[in-house]
């Protein structure tokens, strides 16, 4: 299992219904792409973050595929629409099965 | 760019500089980070550097609008991934006394603000000028029982840019006269003499050549308050030593070891070449 993962979140605390808000993220993660090799010639396995998505009360706001040539503590940064009030939910897939999460409530106002 | 800023070089150099220097830097932003931490990224030079430089520039300057605005913001400043990682070590507990950094030191923020402006400086009981570097492991090992860290380990860097963090904003000002004037006019003799099989000096570059291109690279005038530094090109903070050790690489020549007396004595020249720039570690680079 890949260490030192932490998944962090940025997003307003509050929004305007309807308004559009940056959002951004980041985990910790080393991305360990497959290709390269150690001091003795073999192979290190791949170990990514694969797939992330973010919902906002149930509803999908991005679904994300990530792939071996992205760099270590991958960083995405997006607008969303907000609404209503709800919760924003982050999950981060990873190679080995572990999944991450983290959420944010946004209030109207 | 400013023709002021160009100096001596060929013509054609300079048209080339222009071009890709106007494409590619914002040199009249100004750094504000988190909306709220005010940074000296130009001023006047100090009085030691009369007849050498007029202006001395943070490296930020020099970087492309991109990487400038990474470190606008702790949120995108990876650099703080890895300061995230020395608040966890300096409220652990290590070695035999039973002590970690916050036993002694309260929160970094008390305990260390303001304190990375005027490192390495002189220590009046060891008798020696001191990197920050030096000065934890002195902590780790006589106050806390603690193993030494290696002095430009991940562990040792991560705590220097947590020291550095809280201390953004503060303007450099390393003392040069009374004990210390012996390593700092050592430190300026190694940044004038000229190594490897490239025939190099620091000044080479960052003195008669800043803002010039040397093949892809923006050569900055090599100022140190923005270490330790985060580089895209290796996705990790690093140390002013390991900087010094890549640069004389480059010349061909065979580098001082990391945290040998030279490399002190360089570092708090440098460092003094910076007086009146404030503190940017842990900072963002290419």
């Amino acid at each position: 299992m890949a260490s030192g993962v932490k998944p962090r979140v940025k997003a307003p605390k509050s929004a305007a219904a309807g308004e559009s808000v940056v959002i951004k993220t980041l985990i910790s993660h080393k991305m360990e792409s497959g290709q390269r090799k150690d001091g003795d010639g073999n192979l290190i396995p791949r170990s990514i973050i694969n797939r992330f998505t973010c919902d906002f009360n149930g509803q999908n706001v991005v679904d994300i595929e990530l792939a071996p040539a992205i760099s270590t503590n991958p960083y995405f940064e997006f607008e969303a629409t907000i609404p209503e009030a709800g919760e924003m939910k982050f999950t981060w897939y990873d190679d080995d099965g572990s999944v991450y999460e983290d959420s944010k409530s946004i209030a109207i106002g | 760019m400013k023709m002021a800023s160009l100096k001596t070089m060929t013509s054609s150099v300079a048209a080339l500089a222009l071009c890709a220097g106007a494409a590619a830097a914002d040199e009249n932003a100004e750094l504000v980070i988190n909306g709220d931490i005010e940074i000296v990224t130009r001023t006047e030079a100090p009085a030691h550097l009369a007849g050498h430089l007029d202006e001395i520039r943070s490296g930020w300057t020099f970087r492309t609008r991109e990487t400038q605005a990474l470190e606008m913001d702790d949120f995108d400043n990876p650099g703080m991934i890895f300061v995230e990682k020395a608040i966890e070590a300096w409220d652990t507990v290590d070695g035999t006394e039973g002590k970690s950094c916050a036993s002694c030191h309260g929160t970094a923020e008390e305990g260390m603000a303001g304190v990375k402006a005027v490192y390495p400086k002189w220590n009046e009981a060891a008798g020696e000028v001191r990197t920050m570097e030096m000065q934890i492991n002195d902590c780790r090992t006589n106050r806390m029982g603690a193993e030494e860290w290696k002095y430009s380990g991940g562990d040792m860097t991560d705590m220097v840019a947590l020291i550095a963090s809280v201390s953004r904003g503060t303007p450099m000002n390393v003392a040069i006269d009374g004990p210390v004037a012996d390593t700092w006019a050592k430190g300026k003799e190694i940044y004038y003499t000229r190594f490897g099989q490239l025939n190099l000096s620091c000044a080479s570059c960052h003195e008669e050549n800043y803002d010039n291109y040397i093949r892809a690279d923006h050569l900055s005038q090599g100022q140190t308050n923005g270490f330790p530094t985060y580089r895209l090109k290796n996705t990790k903070l690093n140390a002013v030593h390991d900087r010094f050790k890549g640069c004389i690489r480059d010349t061909r020549g065979v580098p001082f070891g990391v945290g040998s007396p030279e490399f002190v004595a360089l570092e708090l020249y440098v460092a003094s070449r910076g007086n009146g720039l404030s503190v940017e570690g842990p900072s963002v680079r290419n």
